[in-house]
Parts: C-alpha cells; structure tokens; sequence
C-alpha cells in the first residue's frame, strides 16, 4: 500500500489490551484520513456521551504524512466534544502525526477507561499502557521534559484533569490541539499522555512527480505574500494578522462590544518581535514555519491568542499576554475559549480585568479554584447560570475566534454552519474576505457566500483528512495536491475529485451532529451581531448583520449543502455521497 | 446578480478580450443564473452539478487572441504548456478539448482552471466568483499571445515555420493593436502629502492599464513617502486602486501590507537600496516575449532560465534577470533591485518590467512605454532581418 500504512491500532484501556485493525481500502479512498476518517469511526458511537467509556478518542494521520509532501506533518485529534456536544476535533502540528506513521499506524482509536491515570507509549508495533500516577496534576512542560526520549508527545495538563471543557491535547510542547475540549475526553479515560515513535517510511508511489508536484507547490507559497512575503507568517507568525484585522475594523475588542482596538499597534507581531526576537520553527516537514519560539523556549502567541489576551479583555501589557499564552499551555486548555470565557464574565461582572487578575483566573480555571471552576464550562454555561446567555461569544456553545463577524459576512455564516461550532478553520473565507486570496471578494455582501462556504469548507476538510496544513491553501489549490496525493498513493485522482470527497466528510460530521439533536436553532450566531454596531469613523461603518439577509444566507447554504430546511440531512444526497442515515 | 454581471461584461470588453455579447457567464449560489441565454447553457449548466465551484465563464476571446488561441489549441495534441512565468505559476499548462462535450469539458476541469475548446471559447471558473473565473480567461490569454509570438521568433530562425502558421502571423500583425504612446506628463513630484500620494498611485495605475502594459489590469505599483511604502494590493485592479493600497512602514512595525502585492520585497529593496522612490511593474508583452528568446545554444540550463539563468542579457539595453513572483531563494526580489540601479529598467524573464523614478511616476511610466516599444520595434526587426537573410 502506497502512502497509508493500512494498520490502526485499536487500544481499550478498560481491560489494557490492544490490536491492530487492517483498514478497508475502500475506506481510506472514501474518507482519506486524519479528520475524515477519524470522522469515519466517530460516526459509529457519535451518540454515546462524551465521557462514556466506549466513546472513542481517535487519533489518525494521512496519507501524505511522513512523505516529502508539502506542510504534511499534521494530523487530527477527534472524539464527542465536552463543550459543544458537537463532533469535536482539533487538527495539530508538531510530529505526532509522522512518527505515529513511522511506527507503522495510520490511527489510534482508544476506548474504555484506564483504572489508574495511564500513559501510552508506542514504539514502531509495540503498544505499552504504563501507570502515570506520579505525573497527576503536573503541567505539560513538565511532563513533556519527562518524555522526551519517547519520541513525540501528546499530554494533557492539569485543566484537563480537573474538568475544564475546553482542556487541549499538547503536543511536542509548543503544539495545541486546543479547541472541542478534546484533552477533556482524554483525561476521563484517565490518559495522561501519548507517546510515539518509529522508524518505518511511508512507500510512495512515484517519488518524482511528488518532487514535481513539490515545486509547484512551493512556487506557488513563495508568490504567497502571507505565507512567505515580506510580513507574512513565515516572518512573523500568525500574529501577521493582527494588524489587518484591526485595519479592518474587524478586531473582536472587549467581549465583541468594539471591533478596533485603540492599542493595536503597541500590541502587534512587530512589537512581539521586537520584544522576545523569537525563531523560526515549525511543524515537521513544513518549510512556512510559522510557530515562532524564543532562546528560552517561551511560545509566542499565535494570532487568536494574541488577539484575545489583549483586544478581546481590553489587555493593553503585551507581557501578559505572553504569560496567559504560557499558562493555556501549561495547564492543557485552549487559549481562544479561555480568553472568551474570562471576556464574557467580564463584561457579565462589569469589572475590566487587570494583567494579574487574567492570569490568577487562568490558574483558577485549569486548577478549578473558586470562580475558576465555574468558568471552566466555558462562556455558554457559565453565562447561561448567570441568567446572561446573551454575553456568551459563542456558537453551539464553542467561543468564537479572533475575526468580529460584522467585518466578514462570509465568516459570520462560516461560524453559524461550521460543524465543531465558533470556529474561523471550518470554511476559513478570511482567505478571500481578508487576504484576497485566490481573489478578493466582498466582505460586507451575503451574496453568494452560501456556495463559496460550502466549497471552503469541503477543501478544509480534505486539507484535514490527507493531511496539510490549511495555510498552504492560501496560496495553492486543490489542484495541485491532487497531484500529490496521486504522487504518493498511486491513485488517480482530480482536484475536483477531492472536493467530493470533502464534501462526504464534511455531511458525514452534519449527519453526526443532526443525530445528537443539532438543528438550525444551533446554526446561529449571538444576537449581539445583529443587533449592535462595530467601530465607526468617517470611512468605514461597522454595522450589525442584517438578520434576514443572514438566514437567508444560511437556507441558501441549506440548498447548497443539500440539507432540508432545517439544515437536516437527507438520506438521498446522504447515499449519492456513499453514506447512509440510519 | 444583473449588477454584478453587468460588471464582468464590461471588464472583457474594456480590457479586450472579448467582444461586445460574447461571454456567457453563470453564477451558482442557491440558484444558478446566466447573464444571457444561449445553447450552450444546457451543457455548461451541468459542469456546476459535477463541479464545486460558483462561477463559470465561457466565451470566444476578441481577436487577435481567438486565432492565436485557436492555433494553438489546434496544433497543441490536447495541451499547451506557455512557458511566461504567471503561467508556470498558477495555470501549469492549458488542457484542451477538442468537442465541446460534458464528459471532455469536465475531464479538463477537474485537472485544471480552463479549458480551450478550439473555434468555440475558454471556458474558466471561480470557486469564489467571477473575479477568479475572469482572471484566469484573462492569463490564459496573455499566456498563449507570449507563447505564439516567442515560439514565432524562436522557431523562424530555425526553419521551422510553415505557410499556415505565416499567413496567421501576419494576420495577426496587422490586428496588433498600435503601439502605446504618451505625451502628455504624470503629477508632479515630489508630493507633499499622502492624499498626493495615494492620487497619484491611482493616476500612474489608470494609465498602465489603459495603454495595455499590463494583462488585463494586473502588475503592481508603489511609492515611497515619509518612510512608508504606499503600494498595491495583491491581485487588485490597478485602474481601480482607491481602497487598495496598503501603507507599509519601512522599519516593519506594522504587517499590515501582509495583503500587499506579491512583489513587495522587490519594491522594499528597490527603495532601500537605491535613491528610487516611485516604481512601476506591468506585463507588457513584447518586453516578455523578447526576453524568452535566447541564442545562447546548449546552455546547461536550458529549461530552468526563469531561475537559473547565469548569462548576462540585455534587450535595447535593458538586462534581463531571471526571478520569480514574490520571495524564496529564486524570487525576483533577489535579482531586480540591483539590477535596476542607474537603468531605466529591468525586464524579468517571461514575466514583465519594473521601472524606477526618483520623485514621481513620469520618468517610470515613460521608461515602461519605452521599453515595450522598443522591445516590440526590436522583435520585428528580428523577424524583418531573418526574413531578409535567413534561410525562408
């Protein structure tokens, strides 16, 4: 087999016991791997409760990981979300994903419940379940140092432990698979880490045209001015964004009540930069690096955080946002729903947080002290028991990212209809809304972005499934890696054949959460939107989305997506994809 | 969607490439819809079901592309591979279909951005609308005009030509469109504001555009005032720049230019390296063609002269660099701003010409006219000459 390894290990922790399970071919053509097909084995408990023990955790990889694929060394952590109930998944750099595929595994699926707090260690075929008591309650870091002879490392922290619904899985240390609580699930099977590593390749099938399919690939990065150009995120990290978007206007400020925040330019990526004169680094294999470490190994925030820990809580101390940065990691929770979380009891408190408040409620939530453990259900239920479901900055009860939806009309039908919940990485339209990317197009008009959302998230999910990283389809297509996956699996395939293949995954995670009770009540977004303006000045007018013409967006998407009327799927476009509603 | 369609139909006709009534486009949202009707509808309406895209163009491009197009398409055994970088770059090569049947248009869609169906059209199309669909008609057209005209010149001096491919040639010729010409000037530097700046970006931008020294209406420009760079954003109408250009402080404290053209390093270091504060960069055709024609025979890089080229070259005094769009280790940015230095500009092989001025955009944009005029007098007296002593 070309570019699989065609072997999943199954591990149940209930009775400590393993195997390996051979994949259907037929199912990796159908599903890819990473998000889909992870997707794929999700589908079969989706119904099961997050934590019951025989709900899976999945861990699964792609094709074009540990091969010379371009931005490839990734891969997708997936289980029930314990914040959202929704499909929950978080893809993650770092090199998980390719020593998991040195080993000999296109995926994990663990179920059960380990008696005692346990490790896994993988090493190329062999499977261990070690007792990790002596590592309850420490922090990432720390456990990651412990690890490092193991090969790569997935851990979640002590938030995790102490049941915050948006705890991460971190990976290699700087890595976060942050969002959907997914080290929540891990942590109630009593899993403290993952650890893996092997020494096997991935059998390509014809080595030069995945060199050539490479170059265009990189040619196409290098004309990419956000990806590799003078203040791209190869230079400056994500947090290259961080201006932009409060050029635009569209910088959440203060809980989503402003859209441009008045220190923007002391708080960008040039004055982390300056700051910190961190390096270059990345995730295997991917020659962007857009993850940016200093000498003494502090993490520079990526642009959600960034944008967060100071727009969103009106943080005007960069060093602060560093350290909460430092802290989500440390603790195992996602910094995007932390930072909304402490936004919304913000403004629910209408006390403004000072730089040590924000970070002693950090420490609070990830070690469930006082109000930190009612904050550490997330904005949704914590605004929810405070009777203030409005200031709750969330979709399907996931916190919204750093992109106000007033500012981008494709991104504000992007969150409503994205399948994890508020998330800006599903359709991810900031590409052409914001980045002009293959073109520009109209941030302010709902026409026609029921389609364009529906093909962004179609490629998103494909980008998940094979998988690369989403930032490279800023600047190449579909198109061009199809010749690469060709390349590597020995597969015919199109561009417009993966586009098929990513609108499966994608009806595939609708038919999962429709089967939890999802409906279109769920595909919305807060009132505030549409009700309250933005930033205004003399050039640009934030306005609130006009409802209508938002759920008129939304039923268009319906048509598009081919769901019913109440975003439902239907067994015949179900079938047509070669799925089945039960 | 009448409003917007009402748009692209005025782009193709402006920038001439298509005739007035000739492009068919669709749009998909919920619906689809058509700016008109025609037969062709019934099959083109099918592409969108096996497809995931939104958009859809379809027509016969204006002359002198339809013939060149043609041409190429016919003689081309199912693809054309142009050999301009923006091609290279983003199109790859050009699949054609010699019926215009579902199942071949799809075959070719599902590879690549167009298809060229000989003696009826190109089709393109958009995953996020007619812009996309517009801009790749567009490349495709300026690649295969490149490619007929360099693979002329190349190939007459090898024997190459026949009566066919003659007798189109100097059809085409007399179709040229005639050579740019500008007498009048630019603003003045140097400018005392922003506002000026931004005028005067906008200015140099409608003209470009309007003497054709660009394809369509892309190429990029900027200036430099006060320690910022004022310049052109990625992938924007230079003859429509109100709104898209991006500040950019010289000492990088802002990222906001992150949405600036793909050439920005190159224009950064043109400013920083040399007292050049103005600078144009357009596509003109004849300064490309020429610069893909190379007499140096058995030349270990032949084939890879967009990034390796090793030769000192010029054209009417003009060098020829290698380099291509945006930065990495064969970026353009690495071979024109030192080459521009004290030239009155630089042509990029297979892509296109940067000029230079000190304080305004009258020295540049003339230098830019020049070029391609020069270039284009220089390709006929190319063809003259041979005609006159090679072996024809």
């Amino acid at each position: 087999m070309y570019g699989w390894c065609g072997k999943i290990a199954k591990i149940n922790l209930s009775d400590q016991t393993w195997s390996v399970e051979t994949a259907d071919p037929e199912i990796l053509k159908k599903f890819i791997g990473g998000r889909g097909l992870a997707g794929y084995y999700l589908r079969k408990k989706i119904t099961l409760n997050w934590d019951d023990p025989d709900m899976p955790l999945l861990i699964f990889t792609g094709p074009l990981v540990n091969t010379r694929s371009p931005t490839s060394g990734r891969m997708t952590i997936m289980s029930r979300s314990p914040l959202t109930g929704t499909v929950g998944d978080s893809s993650v750099g770092g090199s998980f994903g390719t020593e998991l595929k040195k080993a000999g595994f296109d995926g994990i699926i663990i179920t059960g419940k380990s008696h005692i707090l346990a490790g896994i260690e993988i090493l190329n075929d062999s499977i261990r379940i070690t007792d990790a008591r002596h590592l309850a309650g420490r922090e990432t870091g720390y456990v990651n140092s412990l690890l490092k002879g193991k090969g790569s490392r997935a851990v979640i922290g002590p938030a995790a432990e102490n049941g915050v619904v948006f705890s991460s899985v971190i990976v290699d240390r700087y890595f976060a698979a942050g969002r959907s609580g997914i080290g929540r699930v891990s942590a109630s099977k009593n899993i403290k880490y993952i650890t893996v590593k092997g020494t096997g390749k991935t059998k390509i099938f014809n080595a030069q045209d995945l060199r050539k399919a490479r170059e265009d690939v990189f040619r196409l990065a290098a004309a990419s001015p956000v990806l590799l150009g003078e203040f791209g995120i190869s230079r400056f990290g994500t947090g290259a964004l961080y201006d932009l978007m409060d050029a635009r206007c569209m910088m959440p400020t203060d809980n989503f009540r402003q859209t441009k925040f008045s220190h923007a330019s002391f708080m960008n990526a040039h004055a982390f930069k300056k700051r910190y004169a961190p390096k270059k680094s990345g995730c295997r294999g991917c020659h962007i690096l857009c993850k940016k470490i200093t000498k003494n190994h502090t993490s520079i925030p990526e642009f959600e955080t960034m944008s967060h820990f100071s727009a969103l809580l009106d943080n005007s101390d960069i060093h602060t946002v560093v350290r909460a940065n430092r802290i989500c990691n440390e603790m195992g929770m996602d910094t995007i729903s932390a930072a909304a979380t402490l936004a919304c009891f913000s403004e629910i408190s209408q006390k403004r947080l000072s730089p040590n408040e924000i970070v002693s409620l950090l420490l609070d939530i990830g070690e469930k002290r006082g109000l930190g453990a009612e904050l550490g259900m997330g904005a949704a239920k914590y605004a929810k028991r405070r009777g203030r479901s409005d200031l709750a900055m969330a979709v399907k009860g996931q916190e919204l990212p750093a992109y106000d939806p007033r500012g981008a009309y494709g991104m504000a039908l992007a969150y409503a209809t994205s399948t994890r919940g508020g998330c800006h990485l599903r359709a991810y339209p900031v590409s052409h809304e914001i980045l002009r990317k293959p073109v520009a197009t109209d941030r302010f008009t709902f026409k026609g972005k029921a389609r364009i959302i529906k093909i962004g998230e179609d490629l998103n999910a494909v980008a998940d499934s094979l998988t690369a990283c989403k930032f490279i389809f800023f600047a190449a297509s579909l198109e061009e890696y199809a010749k690469i996956y060709t390349a590597v699996t020995g597969i015919k395939t199109s561009g417009q054949d993966l586009f098929k293949t990513g609108e499966r995954i994608y009806y595939n995670e609708r038919i999962m959460n429709s089967a939890n009770g999802f409906t279109e009540k769920d595909d919305d977004l807060p009132d505030r939107f549409f009700t309250s303006p933005g930033y205004k000045n003399t050039s640009i007018d934030i306005d609130p989305i006009d409802r209508k013409a938002f759920l008129e967006a939304r039923s268009n998407y319906y048509v598009v997506r081919k769901l019913d009327k109440k975003g439902m799927p239907v067994p015949d476009t179900a079938r047509k994809l070669g799925l089945v509603i039960s | 969607m009448d409003q917007i369609f009402r748009i692209y139909e005025d782009k193709f006709l402006k920038s001439g490439l298509a005739d007035q009534g000739t492009p068919l486009l669709g749009l998909l949202d919920a619906r689809l819809s058509w700016n008109r009707d025609d037969k062709a509808c019934a099959v083109l309406e099918r592409l969108f079901e096996h497809l995931n895209i939104n958009a859809l163009v379809f027509s016969q491009p204006a002359e002198p592309y339809r013939s060149i197009v043609d041409y190429l398409a016919e003689t081309s055994g199912g693809i054309i591979f142009p050999g301009d970088c923006e091609s290279r770059t983003f199109l790859h090569d050009l699949p054609v279909s010699f019926s215009f049947s579902l199942e071949s248009i799809i075959l070719a869609l599902k590879e690549r951005k167009s298809v060229i169906i000989p003696g009826q059209g190109i089709i393109t199309y958009g995953t996020v609308g007619l812009e996309q669909a517009y801009v790749t008609f567009s490349s495709v057209c300026f690649a295969c005009f490149v490619k007929f005209f360099s693979d002329y010149l190349f190939d007459i001096t090898h024997g190459k030509i026949n009566n066919i491919r003659q007798n189109l040639f100097d059809l085409l010729v007399k179709r040229l469109e005639p050579t740019p010409c500008f007498k009048t000037s630019l603003m003045k530097g140097p400018f005392d504001s922003e506002i000026s700046v931004y005028q005067a970006i906008q200015e140099a931008g409608t003209l470009i555009v309007k003497h054709r020294l660009v394809d369509s209406y892309f190429g990029n420009i900027s200036f430099c005032y006060n320690d910022t760079l004022y310049i052109s954003q990625t992938g924007s109408s230079l003859d429509n720049l109100q709104g898209f250009i991006d500040p950019c402080p010289l000492d990088g404290s802002s990222c906001t230019a992150v949405t600036a053209s793909s050439e920005l390093p190159a224009h950064l270091k043109i400013v920083k390296n040399t007292e050049n504060n103005a600078i144009l960069h357009g596509h003109p055709r004849f300064s490309v063609i020429l610069s893909m024609i190379c007499d140096i025979e058995k030349c270990e890089y032949r084939g890879q002269c967009h990034i390796k080229c090793p030769h000192e070259r010029f054209v009417c005094d003009i060098p020829i660099v290698s380099g291509e769009v945006g930065s990495g280790p064969y970026g353009l940015c690495n071979t024109v701003p030192e080459a521009i230095e004290g030239r009155p500009g630089v042509i990029v092989y297979g892509h296109g010409v940067f000029t230079a001025g000190k304080t305004d955009f009258n020295r540049p944009f003339k230098n830019l006219i020049k070029i391609e005029n020069d270039c284009r007098t220089e390709y006929f007296n190319r063809i003259r000459s041979f005609h006159r002593y090679g072996r024809r």
